[in-house]
């Protein structure tokens, strides 16, 4: 990975240590969604085991949706985007920064509650093993599918509609991500769908990108 | 054949408004064989009576829906690459008829759905499918009207379209593979019963009309966002003009 | 594919009633479609000819 790379993730990263409570109000925003299922649904140990990981993996993508409308606002904002844009530096480059520091930042604290979460939800322990690394996997992808939308929507008012937008494009990470859970509960295995989802992962590497940086150019124009 | 020539947007216009009663007889004609066929010609199925007939306008309504978006697709890879304005306005003209198939799909399928599996929902591959790619349609529809701008919009749309594109068979393999893990009910639209051929023709028939009808739509869209996006230009001016 | 009569036609072997919303849906969605079609073809049109007019009035007037 390029020098620019490396020194826009530690711009960000460092700025976002500024701010400390951002990335906690994701968390709460996870911890919070989930609680509301039991109260919806009734709090019954096999209903809530079998849901828990559709569940869980939603709340995750919502929370972790939450902050990317503002992935590159405030770059924005203060001009130094367009510079960064124009500039001989790889736009590839900033919007993989941007999205790993965004991973960094808001995808792991989600790994971190997910194991109580899972408690919550009275996931046997397998379970939760293979639902943190389903969303270590899945975490990824939705900053990389993000990062495209938020390059798309740069500037226009309404945060919604970046969620309307990348939704649709994550639901295979969903499928495969809780499919993994499901399939280690039911005795089947998860190895078919975290392939699966790896594989995601390596196509939305692979696009994602080039995507997202061809949108910043239309945006910025 | 000069390839450029035809980017110009007074010579489409005015090759559009040729072929677009050639498109229109095409689809009503075929869509009368169809229907007659599908009515009058094909047997009643062993198996599912007469509700199959919905066939006729889901299937036909459901490949329209995805070779749409196909479409749109390829025409804003074509605008991006070529930097060229008609091929965005070729987009825009095909997504209203798009989303309307798609519609028409879930409609139907639920239709049938019900007397043949009592519910008028069932999360079946390929109904799911389909209301995904109306969630697409319905987010390139968003785009576009939050963005003024409009080569910004037209861009953004053609962006948005192309990582859905790519999405849209993964989405759908998911989708698939979700749903033969989930053998809850054994429900699926893919296990269609073995058609007649009158059947299948009148089928072909139908998608055929929806073609030729979805052709002819989206030059008639295509010619009046030409008029509106080029109306400085000295032949929108005659053809205002002449108040044809 | 022969009817007994039309009453049993329009019966469809009891699944009358999905038929033919799905067929009428499907019609009034294509009628809609192309009722749509040609307002906005109108109403884009006059718009198109009033803009040309001021236009050219401003035109005249410089």
């Amino acid at each position: 990975m390029g020098h620019f790379f490396w020194s826009v993730l530690l711009r960000d990263l460092t700025l976002a240590g500024r701010r400390r409570s951002d990335w906690l109000i994701a968390v709460f925003f996870f911890v919070m969604v989930s609680s509301l299922f039991p109260l919806g649904v009734g709090p019954e140990p096999e209903l809530l085991k079998r849901i828990g990981p559709g569940v869980l993996w939603v709340a995750a993508t919502l929370a972790s949706l939450l902050s990317l409308s503002r992935l590159f606002e405030d770059d924005h904002r203060d001009g130094s985007l367009e510079q960064m844009v124009l500039s001989p530096a790889s736009t590839v480059q900033l919007v993989l920064g941007k999205a790993a520091a965004h991973w960094l930042v808001y995808g792991i604290p989600l790994l971190l509650i997910a194991p109580v979460l899972g408690i919550q939800f009275n996931l046997p322990s397998d379970a939760i093993v293979v639902l943190v690394v389903s969303l270590l996997m899945g975490t990824p992808i939705l900053s990389l599918l993000g990062a495209a939308g938020a390059a798309l929507t740069l500037g226009l008012r309404g945060g919604v509609l970046l969620t309307l937008l990348i939704l649709p494009l994550y639901i295979p990470a969903l499928i495969f991500g809780a499919g993994a859970v499901d399939g280690v509960m039911a005795g089947t295995g998860a190895e078919a769908h975290l392939s699966l989802l790896g594989a995601f992962l390596l196509v939305s590497l692979l696009v994602a990108p080039w995507i997202a940086a061809a949108s910043l150019r239309v945006s910025l124009e | 054949m000069n390839f450029y020539h035809y980017a110009s947007p007074s010579t489409f216009y005015h090759l559009a408004g040729k072929v677009i009663p050639w498109a229109a007889w095409t689809a009503a004609i075929l869509t009368v064989v169809g229907l007659y066929i599908g009515f009058f010609v094909a047997p009643t199925d062993f198996q599912q009576g007469e509700a199959y007939r919905i066939i006729f306008i889901h299937v036909p309504a459901a490949w329209m829906g995805m070779l749409i978006y196909l479409a749109m697709a390829f025409w804003g890879a074509i605008g991006l690459a070529f930097n060229a304005r008609l091929p965005f306005l070729m987009m825009r003209a095909l997504v209203p008829t798009g989303a309307m198939f798609t519609f028409v799909a879930l409609w139907t399928g639920a239709a049938w759905g019900k007397p043949m599996w009592g519910a008028w929902w069932v999360w079946d591959a390929r109904l799911t499918s389909t209301l995904i790619l109306l969630f697409l349609y319905i987010g390139t529809v968003a785009l576009w009207s939050a963005i003024d701008d409009v080569k910004r919009s037209d861009r953004a749309g053609a962006l948005l379209t192309l990582i859905g594109v790519i999405n849209v068979p993964i989405i759908y393999f998911s989708v698939i593979w979700w749903n033969t893990l989930h053998q809850g009910s054994t429900v699926s639209f893919t296990h269609a019963p073995k058609m007649a051929t009158t059947m299948l023709q009148g089928m072909m028939i139908m998608t055929l009309a929806a073609w030729a009808y979805a052709i002819a739509v989206a030059l008639v869209r295509v010619r009046r966002l030409i008029l509106e996006r080029e109306r400085k230009t000295e032949w929108v001016n005659e053809i205002l003009s002449e108040g044809s | 594919m022969e009817w007994a009569s039309w009453s049993d036609f329009w019966d469809m072997g009891g699944r009358g009633f999905f038929v033919w919303i799905s067929y009428g849906v499907t019609a009034v969605a294509v009628l809609a479609e192309i009722v749509w079609l040609r307002r906005a073809a109108s109403q884009s049109r006059s718009r198109l000819v009033r803009m040309q007019q001021w236009d050219s009035q401003e035109e005249s007037n410089q």
